[in-house]
């Protein structure tokens, strides 16, 4: 070792929570981009609103059974979610396993109902203005929910077959925000789609 | 082995013991950060100094590209009725000369010097998210590469690099030309996004102990500004280039007046976009001015809170002004008013940096090296470049100069006067730090004066053109219009600025070859960079450093602290707190990778796919999770297998004590 | 020759943007001396020995008193950047204003659509048999303010007259206005300022701007049907453009032709220009034109004509009787 006066870090944590961690950085970067993403999106669709009388132009509204469904079941798995995020950030390594697997079915239950949701949107990509953003919106919505099943089950798949590292766990609770952060991007689209039509 | 006897002979010598001990870990890290030999390590390399100089070379040679496209339409302008060029090939020119600058050279290589140096300047070991930082360089080379190829096979874009709709929609744009454009859009904008995100979190995370945010080195202020500026900037673009191809591919509407689309629609995205791109281009620029004048006036920065409040503000502005580029669209004039406002308001910002900046010349005591004499151009052109900029943000004057040469002369002022003379200044500056070789002084000099005078020369001409009706894009001019004379100036002034950068290549090649070495600090500098050898070790430092100041190598003592205890047998990095860089973690970073190439060439046949089927995308999407999950699947050798009650009980507590300091 | 250059302005609205170009032009130049001066003098001013010059040691701890008395120049200068700013902003403010204020009841209006790569115009009139169409080639009144509406079928263009005004954009979708007055007699070139393709370079335009009795004579000329054959040669002139594909694209009205594709050639040959002013009106041009025009302009939307030498001489000899 250096004879240099010098600090020695050696006994610090090789993983934390919170914003501490490098991963933390990551997911907000990726939150900050994607949500700057539908920031633009919403700001197309009233920006395509705007000038035309009749909205939605030519077509019916969207009936919104399907995307309520879908609503309750984006809200309820919060719950696994954030109990999946308390048992990675108390290193309870059965609860993450647990957790993670109920919000993966939650998140597959809220993939597959999208796909029918396009079936009553009443409109087509490429009918007019109006349904290309519809569509276009409720697909890039669509993408993350896809995504975030799919990194979970890996994520799940790691947390299985090992090995467990703590920076595991941080991955854990990073997923479990960037889920929550799916979660409200859902909110303002399902009012935007199904319900601005009708009010506005 | 070699060593024992060695240490036997200078164990009693204590200084000696600790070379010993220093080249133990100097081997040790050398083992862990450095590439893999051969190829196949070569292509692996996640190391930010490996990955920083591929990212400048390729960038560098995209700049010679289009550097080679504008002379070949400074020939055809030169003479009035000239049939150099036809106009097809000419629009394809000036389109790929456009997106080649803009997206493929300057916000890439204002990324890569970052990229280079940031860690450095931080006293880091690597960049953040190194595997990222690899795949973000691969998409970028793969994305220049295809819009080249296109080019060359005739399918270049022609839409100019604004890529107006309905000129590059689905009924005028023909064949797959507009297409290649949009996705090129893409590569881009995901290597931007990905670099964006590794310089945030090294700025935030990977500082040098001590190294709180009020000692940060202005350049860094200036990237960490640039990032942020990519974030906001570039979801818009990726959107409207999204639209774009789909309304081309699978037949929406979002562009299209007939079915309830809007061509003004594409310009307000490109626009939010497309302005703060050159505050992306140009704040790194300010960054270089700054630190270049630091070190050459001998002096610490004049103003450095009103500096950096100046960057910030200037993002921030920078989103507000995207109007002035559609005044002639026939938006409402009250808008276009606020908007005025707006655009001349970013002259306050700018100005509080050249008045800053004279001032530290004013006090120091100027040394008039090559990498400072493109500093002092800098001023004489891109003041000019300003002072255009707030006419034009006069909407009356706008009217005028919209789309004419004026406005040619004005951007490439602030551009080239605001960013690519930085940058060369910058290139003359750091590349013994790179290289370890010095660049020759006097063909520098000769290098500015050459460029200085020829820019110039090419570019003031074009504002009397612009004011004498001549509008911008146009293939030829006939003869009658009377600027055949100021064209052939301008055309000539080219040829002694392409001879400038020739110059520095020359100067470049011959310094790799036969420079001076460089020492370890051979501008007598402040930054951290410079406390590390030219060029640094893969690890960067032996011991991370720790700073007592802002320009901590002029004020440190010889005792200054360094960082101990990090592994090196595995690739650890000292993580510290966001504002007052104290430590806090450590971090294992990944090692060297395929999988980021391997990722990238799944993104780039995605990519490529979709701009002839749209199932590309699902399809595309297997290959791409595929490579993903291999990038992030952890090897056995690097996670030591720990069952979790012996990490809860080695971390745990000390994670919670950790905690509630911070509280 | 017309011109076309923002510094030499025709009519109020070029004038006001000169004018107030020249303001700014002298104030920012005067500031850019003024920083330069600055920047020079910190280059070149003496300096007092300093114990560390040797050996180029830097000055860590620069002198309090002088650093203080430099920010009070630097808050000098940002306090007058402010105060030169807002006088711009005003300024602008109050031309623009002006520039918007030519409103007048009795105004004579324009149509004009952008076409790659031509200009179609046409005079409004409430009854349809006044409605003068022509194409790049815009007459007006001296004196009086002119409203144009401004729109495209195909891609964005924009309406430029540097010596009468600065530009307007021609969107499809979006009819947008702007007016023009020249006080002037003479004539203007404009060109299309916005890229729109292959020949965004030869889509120009002439304004002619004559007084109200020369324009009232024009515009009762153009109002008139097609000039009817006053020869055989004519006579075969009109067969051979109404059996030839020139009918798919072009009006002469008083004959069969009336297709919108192509420019109105109703009076073609009181046009002072052919192909949106690439072409003096002459007949070898006009000859060379309806032959290979794809030669002249490289991409534009006009085919080739594979015509009998005598039927095209038959041809210019009725369309330069189209006056």
């Amino acid at each position: 070792m250096s004879a240099r006066p010098n600090i020695d870090v050696s006994n610090l944590p090789t993983f934390a929570f919170g914003h501490r961690p490098l991963t933390w950085w990551c997911t907000w970067s990726l939150i900050l981009i994607e949500g700057g993403m539908f920031v633009v999106i919403f700001a197309t669709y009233f920006f395509l609103r705007t000038p035309v009388p009749d909205w939605p132009p030519g077509v019916a509204y969207p009936r919104p059974f399907w995307g309520t469904v879908n609503l309750v079941i984006i809200l309820v798995s919060c719950l696994p979610n954030h109990w999946a995020k308390k048992a990675a950030e108390s290193l309870d390594l059965r609860g993450v396993r647990v957790w993670l697997a109920v919000m993966i079915v939650f998140a597959f239950a809220a993939t597959a109902v999208r796909f029918v949701e396009f079936g009553y949107l009443n409109c087509r990509w490429d009918q007019n203005a109006y349904g290309s953003i519809v569509w276009v919106s409720m697909g890039a919505h669509l993408l993350h929910l896809v995504t975030d099943v799919l990194d979970s089950i890996v994520l799940l798949a790691l947390l299985i077959v090992g090995p467990v590292e703590g920076t595991r766990f941080t991955d854990a609770s990073e997923n479990a925000l960037y889920w929550y952060f799916v979660v409200a991007l859902w909110v303002p689209l399902y009012v935007i789609i199904y319900w601005v039509p009708r009010w506005m | 082995m070699a060593e024992e006897p060695l240490k036997r002979e200078l164990a009693n010598d204590e200084a000696l013991a600790e070379e010993v001990a220093d080249e133990h870990e100097r081997r040790a890290l050398e083992k862990t950060w450095g590439d893999e030999p051969g190829f196949w390590g070569w292509l692996a390399s996640t190391n930010h100094k490996t990955v920083g100089k591929r990212f400048i070379y390729t960038a560098f040679g995209f700049f010679i590209l289009a550097g080679i496209l504008a002379v070949l339409m400074r020939v055809q302008l030169a003479r009035p009725e000239s049939t150099f060029l036809n106009p097809d090939l000419y629009n394809q020119i000036f389109t790929m000369h456009g997106t080649t600058m803009m997206f493929l050279f300057a916000v890439p290589v204002m990324e890569a010097v970052a990229v280079f140096i940031l860690p450095l300047m931080l006293g880091a070991r690597n960049i953040a998210f190194p595997r990222l930082n690899a795949f973000g360089y691969w998409v970028y080379l793969f994305g220049g590469i295809m819009l080249w190829v296109a080019f060359v096979m005739n399918v270049g874009p022609d839409a100019g690099w604004f890529a107006y709709v309905p000129l590059s929609g689905p009924e005028y744009g023909a064949g797959k030309r507009a297409d290649f454009w949009a996705q090129m859009i893409t590569f881009t904008e995901v290597s931007a996004l990905v670099v964006a995100t590794e310089i945030i979190t090294t700025f935030f995370k990977l500082r040098a102990p001590g190294m709180s945010l009020n000692r940060v080195p202005i350049y860094c202020w200036s990237v960490l500004v640039m990032a942020f500026m990519v974030f906001f900037a570039m979801p818009t673009i990726a959107w409207a280039s999204a639209c774009l191809m789909m309304d081309r591919l699978i037949g929406t509407h979002f562009f299209n007046p007939a079915e309830g689309g809007d061509p003004l629609l594409w310009q307000h995205l490109f626009w939010f976009f497309g302005h703060p791109e050159v505050y992306i281009i140009f704040i790194p620029g300010t960054g270089f001015v700054s630190t270049i004048l630091s070190t050459f006036s001998r002096r610490p920065i004049f103003g450095y809170t009103a500096l950096v409040l100046s960057l910030v503000s200037t993002g921030f502005i920078g989103f507000g002004l995207w109007v002035h580029h559609m005044f002639a669209t026939g938006l409402p004039r009250l808008g276009e008013s606020f908007f005025t406002g707006a655009t001349i308001m970013i002259a306050i910002p700018s100005g509080v940096q050249i008045f800053c900046w004279i001032a530290t010349l004013w006090g120091g005591r100027p040394r008039f090296k090559s990498p400072m004499m493109f500093v002092l151009g800098f001023f004489f052109i891109f003041v000019i470049g300003g002072m255009t900029g707030v006419m034009q943000g006069a909407v009356p004057v706008d009217l005028q100069v919209h789309d004419t040469y004026f406005v040619v002369a004005h951007f490439h002022y602030v551009l080239i006067g605001g960013a690519v003379f930085p940058l060369f200044g910058a290139f003359h500056y750091w590349f013994p730090k790179v290289t370890g070789r010095m660049l020759g002084e006097k063909l520098g000099h000769l290098t500015f004066w050459v460029m200085f005078v020829g820019f110039n020369l090419t570019f003031f001409p074009m504002h009397i053109l612009g004011l004498r009706g001549m509008p911008r894009r146009v293939y030829t001019y006939q003869p009658h219009l009377g600027w055949g004379d100021l064209n052939l100036l301008a055309s000539a002034g080219g040829v002694l600025l392409t001879l400038g950068v020739l110059l520095f290549i020359v100067n470049a090649l011959r310094s790799l070859r036969a420079g001076v070495l460089a020492s370890d600090n051979p501008w007598g500098a402040a930054t951290l960079e410079w406390a590390t050898t030219s060029p640094p070790p893969a690890y960067n430092f032996l011991y991370p450093p720790t700073v007592d100041s802002r320009d901590t190598l002029w004020t440190q003592p010889a005792d200054q602290p360094v960082v101990v205890g990090l592994r090196s047998d595995v690739r650890e990095v000292l993580v510290t707190r966001t504002l007052d860089a104290e430590p806090d973690l450590k971090a294992e970073f990944p090692d060297s990778s395929i999988w980021p190439l391997l990722a990238a060439l799944a993104t780039t046949a995605m990519f490529i796919g979709t701009i002839f089927t749209p199932w590309a995308f699902p399809v595309g999407m297997v290959p791409i999770f595929a490579t993903l999950t291999g990038w992030f699947w952890p090897k056995k050798r690097q996670a030591e297998e720990r069952p979790p009650e012996e990490v809860k009980q080695k971390h745990g507590k000390r994670y919670y004590k950790l905690r509630g300091q911070e509280s | 020759m017309p011109s076309q250059s923002a510094l030499h302005p025709a009519g109020p609205q070029a004038g006001r943007i000169i004018s107030l170009w020249w303001m700014m032009f002298y104030v920012t130049g005067a500031v850019f001396l003024i920083v330069m001066a600055f920047l020079v003098a910190a280059l070149a001013r003496r300096r007092r020995p300093y114990a560390g010059e040797a050996a180029d040691v830097p000055d860590v701890r620069p002198e309090a008193a002088r650093e203080r008395r430099m920010s009070h120049v630097v808050l000098t200068g940002v306090g007058l950047t402010v105060v030169i700013l807002f006088v711009f902003l005003i300024r602008s403010y109050v031309t623009g204003r002006a520039l918007d204020s030519l409103h007048e009841q009795d105004h004579l209006t324009v149509k004009v659509v952008g076409h790659q790569w031509w200009w179609e115009v046409s005079y409004d009139n409430s009854t349809a048999a006044y409605t003068v169409t022509t194409a790049n080639e815009i007459h007006i009144p001296t004196g009086r303010p002119v409203l144009f509406k401004l729109t495209s079928t195909d891609v964005i263009h924009s309406f430029w007259v540097p010596n009468l005004h600065g530009k307007m954009d021609l969107v499809p979708g979006h009819e947008n206005v702007t007016w023009l007055k020249a006080d002037q007699e003479g004539t203007y070139r404009g060109q299309c300022a916005e890229f729109c393709g292959h020949q965004h370079a030869h889509m120009a335009f002439t304004v002619v701007a004559e007084p109200y009795d020369k324009f009232k004579a024009w515009y009762d000329a153009q109002l008139k049907p097609a000039a009817e054959p006053v020869n055989p040669s004519q006579a075969q002139g009109r067969q051979v453009f109404l059996s030839s594909p020139c009918v798919m694209c072009h009006t002469i009205r008083g004959t069969d032709a009336g297709s919108r594709v192509g420019p109105d050639l109703t009076h073609v040959a009181s046009r002072g220009t052919l192909a949106a002013g690439t072409l003096e009106n002459t007949r070898g041009h006009l000859g060379g034109w309806v032959v290979d025009s794809q030669k002249i302009k490289p991409g534009n939307r006009m085919p080739p004509n594979n015509l009998e030498p005598a039927d095209l001489q038959a041809l210019l000899d009725y369309l330069q009787s189209l006056k």
